[in-house]
This record gives structure tokens, sequence and C-alpha cells, in this order.
């Protein structure tokens, strides 16, 4: 079966020449990227990356922005590869919620 | 390393596989017959890498140049378009 | 980068709004706390530095088409430079300081005979060390599903129409080499230095949507 993300030659609408400046969160989910890839870290993958991007589902796929995508596959590789736990990551998550309503960051 | 197993101007086939993982063999080119038009070099198998293994030993990884009239029966444009596409070896058998 | 990247854009005569997506105006989104949750939990076990990061992106915000245009603006004008170009792209990379990345660059010749598109169907490989990052619409549906098989349309769509008599070469970037169009010299430059040969080659050029235009 062919994959969602796997898409060359489906039928789709015309291609609207759309572009933004990349906001500083964007860019630093690259950073993200970048360096936990690099020789020195070796944390994860650009093929773990697009495994995990690919993981997302259809309909969660096409409403994502593209580096919504990869912060959710950066997480995910972490998760599996055992870097972060589920437990950490709930608990800064709530903490960054608690810091935002609080107006701290 | 393996060496490569196909030159430039082979006439080769992908395989029309279906298979889950992960895969860098667009669904579209499945099963159809092009030429090789360059070695590209000797890359790990990023099947594995996806699941952080090594995905050696380095394979093969050719551009191979497809007749777009072949690819997609209703092509649109002149006979003479190709599209080309990158494809490990383990993808490929000979046409 | 992103005043040099509107500009370019602005020469292929598309008329289309450019969003702004200010970085936290209003609540953070999921995907944006999930982000900082992240890069403070790498930053808490020591796997990275904010000072890294903030590296990282300035180094990125360095790439962009200009590194791209002045190379093929130099192969305009140097022969011999196209030929090292064509046969030895990180080489002559090099030769003129700009970064080659972590991928292999093949870099494929716009002639009277022959036009070449680029795009990546599975997801959005782009030769950022020459170009930048990707614009949005070559990472759109639209792009990916349809530049493989109506090439002719989807240029079109970009106001550039290939006559029946040139070939149409898509490259679809699925593994590990990264695709730089060489556009075709426009005439009327004749004569012209690099730097104004390079102010006239624009990204949407080098990723093959848009021919090179002497004004």
């Amino acid at each position: 079966m062919r994959s969602h993300h796997d898409m060359g030659g489906e039928t789709a609408g015309k291609v609207e020449p759309t572009e933004h400046d990349y906001a500083p969160w964007e860019k630093r989910v690259d950073a993200l990227m970048v360096l936990l890839s690099d020789r020195e870290r070796s944390l994860m993958r650009v093929d773990e990356l697009r495994k995990n991007i690919e993981a997302i589902g259809p309909d969660a796929y096409d409403k994502m922005t593209y580096y919504e995508r990869w912060i959710t596959s950066i997480t995910s590789t972490l998760l599996q590869r055992g870097v972060i736990s589920s437990d950490e990551l709930a608990k800064k998550i709530a903490d960054v919620e608690r810091r935002e309503k609080a107006g701290l960051l | 390393m393996t060496p490569a197993r196909f030159q430039p101007g082979d006439r080769v086939k992908v395989m029309k596989a279906d298979v889950p993982g992960h895969l860098r063999t667009p669904w579209y080119i499945r099963g159809h017959e092009g030429e090789v038009e360059r070695i590209c070099g000797f890359f790990a198998n990023p099947e594995e890498l996806a699941f952080n293994r090594h995905g050696l030993p380095k394979r093969a990884l050719y551009r191979v140049r497809f007749a777009q009239k072949k690819v997609w029966p209703d092509y649109a444009g002149p006979a003479g378009d190709t599209i080309d596409v990158e494809i490990y070896e383990h993808w490929l058998e000979r046409a | 980068m992103s005043t040099h990247h509107h500009h370019d854009h602005d020469h292929d005569h598309h008329d289309h709004a450019h969003p702004t997506q200010p970085d936290i105006d209003g609540p953070l989104t999921y995907h944006q706390k999930l982000e900082i949750a992240i890069r403070e939990l790498m930053i808490e076990k020591g796997i990275l530095s904010a000072d890294e990061v903030r590296r990282t992106v300035e180094a990125m915000d360095a790439r962009s088409p200009a590194g791209g245009a002045k190379v093929v603006a130099r192969a305009w004008n140097d022969p011999a430079y196209k030929q090292l170009l064509m046969s030895d792209p990180s080489k002559a990379l090099n030769q003129v300081g700009v970064e080659v990345g972590l991928y292999k660059l093949v870099v494929v010749e716009n002639t009277d005979k022959v036009h070449n598109l680029v795009v990546c169907t599975l997801c959005s490989c782009y030769p950022r060390a020459v170009l930048g990052l990707p614009p949005d619409w070559y990472k759109s549906r639209a792009y990916r599903s349809r530049a493989v098989r109506e090439p002719r349309q989807v240029m079109a769509e970009f106001g550039l129409e290939v006559p029946d008599d040139t070939t149409v070469r898509v490259h679809d970037s699925t593994a590990d080499m990264r695709y730089l169009v060489l556009p075709k010299r426009p005439k009327g430059t004749e004569g012209w230095s690099e730097e104004k040969l390079a102010a006239i080659v624009t990204r949407d050029t080098m990723i093959g949507v848009a021919e090179a235009r002497a004004s």
C-alpha cells in the first residue's frame, strides 16, 4: 500500500507559491535536529526523523505545519532512543505551561 | 562496501515490492524500467538507519532515468521527457 | 537572509502575500511548547547548550540563495569553472567559499534543449547549503504530488512555459543527492560582471520553476 507521505503522482490542486519567514521557534526546531544528529552527539539520524514523520497519521500529517511535524518526530525519536522518558517530558511540558500562564516565557 | 552491480547505460527494473518500514523508493516508480544514468556513490541502507541500525555494508546508489510516458500513461508532455530517481541497488534488477 | 529570499521571489513576478509568523504572539501552540520542552530537557541533560542552538540558527540564516547565485554567475562567466562545477561540485563550491554541506550536490544544466526541475516527493530534500531553507510551496502536497507527473503544468503555474522541443527532466531527490539547477544565461547579459549576473539568479531559477531574465 502506498504510504501517505509517498505522494508523487497523486492528484492535487494548483501549486500556490506560498512562503513565509521562518519563525524563531521553527529555526530552533531545525537547529535541534542539526545538533542532535551531528557526529559529536549522534543521538538521532535524519532517517529516524523521516521515519517518525511518516508515522504521523494522515490527518495529522496534513494539518501540521512542516516544523510541527519535525518537533513531533524529534520527540518520538528521543523517546524511542531512551534519551528522554515520557514522565520527564510530561513534567517538562506542564512546567512550560505553568510558566506561560505566569507570564514567565 | 559491495561493488556496483550496474553501470551507467544498463537497463534496470525497480522491484515492485509492498513492504512495511521506511523506504526511499517512491511508490510511483516501483515496477518500472529505466536506465542507469550514474552511480551516485555508496551509502548505508536508510531502511536500517531509520531503526538506529548501522545499515552496513554500504551499497551502491544509482540515479536511474525513466521515460515519463512509460511511468504515467496519461503523461501530457513530449515523448522525450524524463524523470530521474535515486534508487539503492537492492531495489533494482537487470531488465 | 529573508530579505534576499523575498526579493528573489519578487523577481519571479509572483504577486502574493508573505505572511510572517511572529514567534510568541498570543498563546503558545502545543508544538511551540514541545520545542521549548525538548530544548530545555536537552540543555539540562548537557546534550547541547543554548549557545549552540543560537549559533546553529545563525549559520542557518547565513545560508541563502546568494550562495547558489554566486556559483551560477561564476559558471556563466568562466567556462573552466563551469566544467568544474559540473564534474566536482564540492570543489567548485569550496573555490568560491560556499559551504558544501552534508550532502553530495549534483548540478544539472539547463540548455536550449533541456530544462531541469527539482522536487522531493517523499519529504522535502533541498540543497540547503546553496539555497538556504526551502520555501513552503516546495514542501506542499500540491508540488510534491504533481511536479513528477505534470511538470510542465506545474511550471506553467509559475509562469514558465517550456516549449515542446525542449526536454523536461524532473529530478526526484529521494536519497543522498541534492540537486542544483544551473539556469540558462539569458540573452542580453553579455559582458556583465559576476555580481550583476548573480543578482538575476533567483532561487526559483535554481529549483527550475523559473528562468533567469536579463531584467
